[in-house]
C-alpha cells in the first residue's frame, strides 16, 4: 500500500484532546505511558527476582499484581491503535528514523542512550509527556505545566549537540 | 454524573475494557499525527517541524475546555478528576532530564510504543532503553528518595496557585496556545527544508 501523508496536526490534536476528555469523563483520570512501562519492568523483576522487587522501596510500590492496572490496559490499547493507524496509512515498515548524516549503528546507540535517560527522567518526575504534561496540562496541574516547560527547555538545550542525528 | 467510574456506574473490570478502548484511540491519533517517526518528533527542536507543539497544545486546550464546560453545566464533578500532584524539584529536574532524552532518543515513552509497533527499529531500541533506565532509577532510588519528594505541594492547580478562578487561567492558556500555533507556523515557513 502506498504510504499516505500524516493528518493535520490540528485534526490529530483534536482527536487526541477528545480522547483525553473521554478518559476524564469515563474514569476521572487521564492518559499515560511510562507508568505502564514501569509496571512491565516490575513484572519482569517479579519473574526473575521477586525478593529483590519486594525489598526495593520503589519497585515494592508496584510489586503486587503489577499488570492489573488501568494504565497497562491503556498501553496495550496504544499498541493496537498505533498499529491500526499505521496499517491504514500504509506506514507499517521496518525502518530507522534518523537524519541523512548518521549511520544506522550510531542512531541505534543514541536511541538506547536517549531512552535510558528518558526512563530515569520520567520516573523522577512521576510521569512523561502523556501522563504528566498532556494530562496535567489539561487539568491545569501546576506540576504538569512546570514539567512541560522543563521538557522543552531540556530538549532545546540538547538539540545543538545531536544535530547531526536529525538534520 | 461524570466521571462515571467515580460515581459507581461500572466496576474496575469494565474500567479496564474502557482503558483498552481509550488506549486504541490514543495510539491511533499519535500515529496519525506522525508521532511514530522519531525524526518528525525531533525536528521540533530545530524549528523545522512544529507538529509536536501544535498537536500537544491543541489536545490540551480541547480537553481543558471540555472539562470546564462539562463542569460549568454540572455534568461533571471536577473535584473527582485526578490532578497530578506537584513535586516542584523532582518535576523540574525530571523534566529537564526527560527533555535531554527526548532530543537524543527522538521519542517519548508513548510515541516510542507507537514507533516500535509500526516497525521503527529505533523505536524498539528506545523502548528497551527506557525500560532499562527505569530499572536503573529503581535501583538507585534509595539514594535520592528525599529529592524525589522535594517541593511537594499536593494536588495543586494553576488557579489555586495564583489565587484566581479557572476562567482567566483557561483563557490565558488558550491565548498562549494560539500564539504558539501562529509562531509555530511562522517558524516552519522560515526553517523547514522539507516536508517530513
Amino acid at each position: 500500500m502506498k504510504e499516505q501523508k500524516y493528518w493535520s496536526p490540528y485534526v490529530s490534536g483534536i482527536g487526541l484532546g477528545l480522547t483525553l476528555l473521554l478518559a476524564f469523563v469515563m474514569v476521572g483520570r487521564g492518559l499515560g505511558a511510562s507508568g505502564a512501562m514501569m509496571r512491565f519492568d516490575v513484572w519482569i523483576l517479579n519473574l526473575f527476582a521477586p525478593q529483590h522487587a519486594a525489598s526495593n522501596p520503589y519497585f515494592a510500590r508496584y510489586a503486587q499484581s503489577p499488570l492489573s492496572n488501568w494504565l497497562v490496559f491503556e498501553a496495550i490499547g496504544v499498541l493496537i491503535g498505533g498499529f491500526l493507524s499505521g496499517a491504514l496509512g500504509g506506514r507499517l515498515k521496518l525502518a530507522i528514523g534518523k537524519g541523512p548524516q548518521i549511520s544506522n549503528r550510531n542512531r541505534l546507540i543514541l536511541a538506547f542512550v536517549g531512552g535510558s535517560i528518558m526512563g530515569i527522567g520520567a520516573r523522577l518526575a512521576r510521569g512523561c509527556t502523556s501522563g504528566l504534561a498532556l494530562t496535567g496540562g489539561a487539568t491545569l496541574s501546576l506540576g504538569g505545566w512546570v514539567f512541560m516547560f522543563a521538557v522543552f527547555a531540556g530538549a532545546y538545550a540538547t538539540a545543538w549537540f545531536v544535530r547531526k542525528q536529525w538534520i | 454524573m461524570a466521571p462515571f467510574y467515580k460515581f459507581g456506574f461500572f466496576g474496575e473490570q469494565t474500567s479496564f475494557v474502557i482503558a483498552l478502548l481509550i488506549g486504541i484511540s490514543f495510539g491511533f491519533w499519535l500515529e496519525r499525527a506522525g508521532f511514530g517517526y522519531s525524526r518528525k518528533l525531533a525536528l521540533q527542536f530545530y524549528f523545522r517541524d512544529m507538529t509536536v507543539l501544535k498537536v500537544m497544545f491543541t489536545a490540551i486546550i480541547v480537553a481543558m475546555v471540555g472539562l470546564l464546560y462539562f463542569s460549568l453545566f454540572g455534568w461533571l464533578d471536577l473535584s473527582k478528576v485526578y490532578v497530578n500532584p506537584t513535586y516542584l524539584g523532582a518535576m523540574v529536574v525530571g523534566g529537564l532530564i526527560l527533555g535531554v532524552g527526548f532530543a537524543i532518543g527522538g521519542y517519548c515513552p508513548g510515541t516510542s510504543m507507537v514507533g516500535a509497533i509500526t516497525g521503527r527499529i529505533d523505536g524498539m531500541v528506545f523502548l528497551l532503553g527506557a525500560l532499562f533506565g527505569m530499572l536503573v532509577f529503581g535501583e538507585l532510588f534509595p539514594g535520592f528518595e528525599e529529592f524525589f519528594n522535594s517541593g511537594a505541594m499536593g494536588h495543586i492547580t494553576l488557579p489555586q496557585f495564583f489565587g484566581v478562578s479557572s476562567g482567566p487561567i483557561a483563557l490565558a492558556a488558550v491565548l498562549m496556545a494560539v500564539g504558539m500555533f501562529i509562531g509555530g507556523e511562522w517558524l516552519e515557513k522560515k526553517f523547514a527544508k522539507e516536508e517530513v
